[in-house]
């Protein structure tokens, strides 16, 4: 699929290659040369933008950077146009990565703020170009740069500099949608607390995903800056990209790496017809009316329920390939827990300003044992899991896993050490199917190759009997179905610490009983179990130990029936005698 | 170093130009935080009523003052029914950014259409007419807009906090669904708030017309400075975004004075982009 994909565009490329030995009319050239052009910028945004939901409304400003960048190496200082290209697109990416870099560390910025910010971002650097000796106000004339020679003559020459940068755009967004990284770029837009969790390396992932989409911006807008060869900062800066992009985007449907192209081709056709007419205000409002239009009845776009089809017809290619492979292995023998320590905690603090959630706990969870968290709502079980599992730092203390000072590490890198979550109120990856949602947590947490992912989730499915649903949306499950998504990417990422937030509730009696065969079976694979619940029958019947927590501070632990006995933990759970 | 005079001169030019800052950056903020939209056609708004105001005024000879009292009630009415389309289907702020973001560009081809795009400037009695206190100027038309800004800023503080409307708004604003529960017409109150921001809007146009040259291209060039005073002054807030404005006013002022005016606007931005940075909790 990814290699025909490839090969479809550079044979597409080829072709329209030849074009202009071919004696194509002039007026053909310079529409393709446009429709390339903005299929750069658009096509390039949304392999970050559209991918993350990192609304960027600065790519004028990374456009504009490779546009000034051969105005000033070029035009100013006379040097050959070929090399500040690339530096071009070298400076745009760096850029990119520098504001990337700040950003990103905030993490409330997301969404509509990241996007004022971008936009923010570049109306500061028009001022700077504006008021430096970059530009100093009149605008910068390229006339005088020599113009490499490819095709049969200069309007040839930037058709086919322009169509190759869009065929090497095309690449990129090809593979970025269907790596790694663009699963976790797409995790990161449907959730991202929980893809760092599932071991994302979210920070990382953005700012690779930025650099690639900033570094094309800046080589679109060399190369548009000597076509023009006269570039002024108002003209540059304004708002006609960042709306371009975002409107041929949503139009074509961010879910698909053509959509843009798609957007890019209708709008510039419409622009043109009108442009052509003379009736460019009529043309800008259709734009305008087509962006409403768009949000209302398609927020999707064009080819949203064609990506969405795809995503599901890749799901179940992969699922049928694996069926005639998949072995089932044996169940393993039972594992009893051991006296070797797995997990330990040193005084493990978690104040919310003020507010002490967690205080000075000492717990140790030993290899294979299955761990009951009991006590009342609010007395820190969840934010036990969210310290260990680094959502939350710690105000302070130590948390030691395999004899490793994993205090200080990120959500995703113990992720990847091998302790993995379940969410109470389920959180699933909504515009993920259900085998993509687990290959990713699988190859993430996993440390493992998107193949080799697909195999482990594919072996997680079918252990907690989703193999049906491979290709649905987790929407289509329902809530037992959904807690069982859970439990199959947490299973995916062969975890050696498997921590469930109250995956009992809401289910009814035959599902716990079912859901409590399914922890048993994991617990057989060697995975050590801590599990916080409130149903008290299924905790009697798993637990090897039990640990109760009341108002943040470790008020009990031992065995079952031992805990339950103790007079301070049936105070917490039903109240003080009254004397 | 320029002289005392000259810098309390800009500083007090600041100070009213804030307050239209702050006038526009109010209706953008009430619908911000009370209905979870971010209202780009805000501008165009604006930029739409200083267009009729320079018709109105050049072409039938009406006092400006008069746009101040009719021109809120038509644009109450643009901007409920506006908000009744959007409130028929259900979508995100950022979908709500993109949408007016859509209807900006059609109000600015619109103007431009009409009033084509060279620059126009509202030519009035009033042009002339300024105060002199101790030496320093003020401008009739600025400082009318700057009086404006303060009375709708404390007209909107008594409704919120001390009109059972405003309980009502603020309930709903927190979660509309629990206060749609608790018997709070939440559909006819959020379609007067979007009406409320909307006229509001029509009112800064007048002053607006009344102060700049105009252009339809320039409602890009006043998103920047407004973001940065709705987020300084907070969202939904009667009084911060007119602080606010004062504060970025000001700044602005002083940036021209002392380095070059070409540098201001850079005041504003890289205010937003520090704040966003900063405190993007405080939003």
């Amino acid at each position: 699929m990814k290699q025909s994909s490839y090969g479809l565009v550079v044979l597409a490329g080829a072709l329209f290659a030849m074009l202009p030995w071919l004696n194509m009319p002039a007026f053909w050239q310079s529409f393709l040369y446009i429709v390339f052009y903005w299929g750069v910028l658009a096509v390039s945004w949304n392999l970050f933008s559209g991918v993350s939901g990192y609304f960027s409304f600065g790519h004028g400003a990374f456009f504009g950077i490779g546009m000034y960048t051969v105005a000033y190496f070029c035009g100013h200082l006379e040097m050959p146009f070929l090399p500040i290209l690339i530096l071009a697109g070298f400076l745009a990416g760096l850029f990119g990565l520098g504001i990337g870099a700040l950003v990103f560390r905030v993490h409330n910025v997301r969404g509509e703020l990241f996007a004022l910010l971008t936009l923010a971002v570049t109306f500061v650097i028009a001022t700077v170009v504006l008021n430096t000796p970059i530009d100093g106000g009149p605008g910068v004339y390229l006339n005088s740069v020599v113009i490499p020679k490819f095709g049969p003559n200069i309007a040839a020459t930037f058709y086919l500099m322009m169509l190759a940068l869009l065929i090497v755009t095309m690449l990129a967004a090809i593979w970025i949608y269907s790596s790694k990284l663009g699963l976790g770029l797409s995790a990161i837009h449907d959730d991202e607390d929980a893809a760092e969790v599932m071991g994302v390396p979210t920070y990382r992932s953005k700012l690779v995903g930025l650099f690639i989409s900033t570094y094309l911006a800046g080589m679109a807008g060399a190369i548009q800056a000597l076509f023009v060869s006269y570039v002024t900062a108002p003209e540059t800066f304004s708002i006609t990209v960042p709306l371009f992009v975002v409107l041929m985007s949503v139009l074509g449907g961010t879910r698909h790496w053509a959509g843009p192209l798609l957007g890019a081709i209708v709008i510039t056709g419409i622009q043109y017809f009108f442009t052509v007419g003379d009736s460019a205000l009529m043309g800008k409002m259709i734009l305008g009316l087509i962006l409403i239009a768009v949000i209302l009845f398609i927020p999707n776009g064009l080819l949203g329920n064609f990506a969405r089809l795809r995503a599901k017809k890749n799901s179940q290619k992969i699922v049928e390939t694996l069926k005639n492979i998949y072995i089932h292995s044996p169940n393993k023998e039972v594992q009893k827990p051991t006296s070797h320590v797995l997990l330990q905690t040193h005084g493990l603090s978690k104040s919310f300003s003020g507010v002490k959630a967690l205080q000075n706990l000492d717990l140790e969870i030993y290899q294979g044992e299955i761990l009951g968290l009991l006590g009342p709502n609010g007395s820190g079980k969840s934010t036990f899991i969210n310290l260990i599992s680094g959502h939350f730092a710690a105000t302070s203390g130590q948390k030691i896993f395999q004899a490793k000072d994993i205090t200080r590490l990120s959500a995703h890198e113990i992720a990847a050490q091998g302790i993995t979550r379940t969410y109470q109120t389920p959180r699933p990856f909504n515009e993920l199917t259900v085998l993509d949602n687990i290959r990713l947590v699988a190859s993430y947490a996993g440390n493992t190759s998107l193949d080799e992912a697909s195999e482990l989730a594919y072996a997680a499915l079918m252990q907690v009997g989703l193999e049906n649903k491979a290709d649905a949306l987790p929407s289509d499950l329902n809530l037992h179905q959904r807690k069982f998504l859970e439990f199959a990417r947490a299973l995916a990422a062969k975890p050696k610490l498997l921590m469930l937030d109250e995956v009992l509730s809401g289910l009814t009696p035959s599902e716990i009983q079912s859901s409590v065969e399914l922890i048993q079976k994991i617990r057989s694979q060697g995975t050590t179990i801590l599990f916080v619940e409130h149903v008290m029958s299924a905790v009697m019947a798993l637990a090897d130990r039990i640990a109760v927590l009341n108002h943040g501070q470790l008020i009990a632990k031992g065995l079952p029936t031992e805990v339950m006995r103790n007079p301070e933990v049936m105070a917490a759970y039903l109240g003080k005698k009254v004397e | 170093m320029p002289s005392l005079n000259l810098l309390i001169q800009s500083a007090v030019s600041g100070v009213l130009l804030g307050g239209l800052y702050g006038l526009i950056g109010l209706g953008l903020g009430l619908s911000w935080g009370f209905l979870g939209q971010i209202n780009l056609s805000h501008f165009a708004f604006v930029f739409l009523s200083a267009y009729l105001s320079f018709e109105l005024v050049t072409k039938l000879g009406i006092d400006p003052l008069i746009c101040l009292v009719i021109f809120p009630p038509i644009f109450f009415i643009i901007g409920v029914a506006l908000h009744w389309l959007i409130r028929r289907f259900q979508i995100t702020p950022f979908n709500s950014l993109l949408l007016t973001f859509g209807l900006t560009v059609i109000v600015e081809a619109f103007i431009q259409w009409i009033w084509t795009a060279d620059f126009v400037k509202l030519q009035t009695s009033y042009g002339d007419k300024k105060a002199e206190v101790f030496g320093i100027y003020l401008p009739f038309a600025e400082t009318m807009g700057f009086l404006i800004a303060i009375l709708v800023a404390v007209m909107v503080h008594v409704v919120m906090k001390y009109t059972d409307l405003g309980k009502a708004v603020r309930a709903i604003a927190q979660d509309p669904k629990m206060a749609t529960a608790f018997g709070i017409p939440q559909k006819r109150i959020s379609l007067g708030i979007a009406g409320v921001c909307t006229a509001l809007a029509g009112l800064a146009g007048v002053c607006l017309a009344m102060i700049y040259t105009l252009n339809p291209s320039q409602m890009y060039t006043w998103i920047g400075v407004v973001f940065a005073v709705v987020m300084l002054g907070g969202l939904g807030s009667s009084f911060g975004p007119l602080i606010a404005g004062i504060v970025i006013g000001v700044s602005e002022a002083i940036t021209m004075v002392f380095i070059n005016p070409s540098w201001a606007p850079i005041v504003s931005f890289s205010l937003l982009i520090a704040l966003l940075l900063f405190r993007p909790g405080k939003l």
